[in-house]
């Protein structure tokens, strides 16, 4: 196959420049792989995250031609190969160097989520009992690989940089299948309207586009989530109901 | 937990590494949500031409005032006051004009195409500052529910009137193409309506063990597949509401006439 070119970003936190590499591309190759070349051929001290290569462990995000996306998922022949392919960092997360940023904010804030509390067991044998249709709902969550692509793409950390009140659509999915699995016992809802600040949110759905996992974040997560909020705080009718019916 | 810091802050408006065509999107939605607003503020105003024999204007429905024999309270009142402009269309339209503006995939379209909050996704915006739908003004559009009640209200007496729609003025039943546009619409705006997401929750979505009542669990799946749709819904009703009030409008000036087929 042809040449092309990749406008990689190459620095740290101080900053940094894109630098052009020139690769020999093969049928069937993905960004990370001409990533692999220049990093064999051309610059061995160029850093990036991978591990699985296989869509599975989200460690390869960044983005490419400006779009949040697995290096190791985007074939060659979905890209103009006639310009240079840009390949960025994610930009929401401070960069380590080159094409490697720190993700680790996400892991501080997965633990300040309410973790799951089941219900007493249903049976003597401490099982429980639960329909396959009431977690299917919750299932589709539970695909997430933590890439962080959708935390990346989110205007309010990209843009607004608003990670103090903001967990991201990534936490919202994670709070989603904790909140709606029909074993749990925890609320959350009152965190979700003040600490998480789910109210950031403005539905623009650019999370649910970028998932590598198609999970539906913004419709089947995060809206359900914000009508739960609205049930607690801002439905007067429910409150009313709640007052005289308990 | 300290503010992480980037590298990449507070970029140009517009600015973006995306070689799409990411602005075409928002374009459209600005093109069409724009013609709409301009259009239904213009037909509602008029307070004529809105009914044509059997047919009424959606936009003029339920007509609780006026002229028209549509009318279930007789002509305009007499206590209306008389700087109002008045036309039937005022009392009844801000239900579904709300009910789109507070919508919640229209809500993510116009913040794109109208305020570029972002403008495209991975696009940089024009203003640093945000709040989001967390506080004022736009936690407001916490009240969707309750224009969904106002808005299933109307979609009833629009369903009415598409069986209006069959009773010619000489009292024989058949059906015109005014009554084809008036049923499609109603069709399109129930799948809009009831595929809302407050709907979704309201029918189920807020239980965590939706099988426990087996009605339920067939309504929720129902509202869901319509939801799954939602914004080809929202978009095919709105064409066919305005369209619906074109119809009427150009028969009721003489413009077209309608052509019974049965
Ligand atoms: S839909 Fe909400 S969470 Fe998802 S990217 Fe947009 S603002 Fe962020
Ligand atoms: S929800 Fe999707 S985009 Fe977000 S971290 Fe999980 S897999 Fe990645
Ligand atoms: S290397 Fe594992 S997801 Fe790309
Ligand atoms: S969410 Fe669109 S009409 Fe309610």
């Amino acid at each position: 196959m042809a040449q092309a070119t990749f406008r990689i970003w190459r620095g740290d936190k101080n900053g940094g420049a894109f630098k052009d590499y020139m690769v020999e591309t093969d049928q069937g190759m993905v960004v990370l792989d001409a990533v692999h070349r220049i990093q064999a051929e051309q610059a061995n001290d160029l850093a990036v995250r991978w591990n699985c290569k296989a869509g599975k462990c989200g460690s390869c995000s960044a983005e490419i031609n400006g779009m949040p996306r697995l290096m190791c998922m985007t074939r060659l022949d979905q890209l103009d190969l006639s310009m240079p392919v840009i390949v960025e960092p994610m930009h929401a997360f401070p960069s380590i160097r080159d094409l490697v940023t720190d993700v680790s904010w996400n892991f501080e804030v997965k633990k300040k989520i309410k973790k799951f509390k089941p219900r007493k067991p249903d049976a003597p044998d401490g099982t429980w009992r639960m329909q396959q249709a009431d977690i299917d709902r919750v299932q589709e969550f539970r695909k997430c690989i933590e890439c962080f692509l959708c935390q990346d793409v989110c205007h309010v950390l990209r843009e607004h940089q608003k990670h103090d009140e903001f967990i991201g659509p990534r936490f919202l999915v994670y709070t989603a299948a904790l909140e709606m699995n029909p074993l749990d016992t925890e609320d959350r809802v009152a965190d979700l309207k003040e600490r998480d600040g789910i109210g950031y949110c403005n539905i623009t759905t650019c999370c649910r586009q970028v998932c590598p996992e198609h999970i539906t974040i913004t419709e089947n997560a995060i809206i359900p989530l914000k009508e739960r909020v609205v049930d607690q705080y801002f439905d007067p009718l429910k409150k009313l109901f709640r007052i005289f019916g308990a | 937990m300290a503010s992480v810091d980037l590298v990449w802050k507070n970029g140009r408006f517009g600015q973006t590494s995306r070689r799409d065509t990411w602005w075409l999107e928002p374009l459209l939605v600005f093109l069409g949500l724009g013609a709409f607003v301009v259009y239904a503020t213009w037909a509602a105003f008029q307070g004529n031409h809105y009914w044509h024999n059997q047919y009424l204007s959606p936009f003029y429905s339920p007509e609780i005032f006026g002229d028209s024999p549509h009318s279930l309270f007789g002509p305009k009142p007499a206590w209306w006051p008389a700087f109002m402009p008045f036309s039937p269309a005022l009392l009844i339209l801000w239900a579904p004009g709300l009910f789109r503006f507070t919508c919640y995939y229209y809500r993510g379209a116009y913040y794109k195409a109208f305020w570029a909050d972002p403008p495209a996704c991975a696009v940089s915006e024009p203003r640093n500052g945000y709040r989001g739908e967390k506080l004022l003004p736009l936690v407001l559009h916490n009240v969707h529910r309750y224009i969904f009640y106002a808005a299933t209200i109307v979609w009833f007496f629009l369903l009415y009137d598409a069986f209006v729609a069959f009773r010619f003025p000489d009292g024989s039943l058949g059906v015109g193409v005014g009554t084809i546009v008036l049923w499609i619409n109603v069709i399109f705006l129930g799948g809009y309506a009831f595929g809302c997401h407050c709907s979704r929750h309201l029918t189920g979505g807020f239980l965590d063990a939706i099988t426990s009542s087996p009605v339920r669990h067939k309504l929720y799946n129902a509202v869901s597949w319509l939801n799954a749709n939602h914004k080809k819904w929202a978009w095919a009703s709105l064409f066919s509401v305005a369209f619906s009030d074109i119809y009427v409008r150009l028969c009721s000036m003489g413009i077209w006439s309608d052509w019974r087929i049965l």
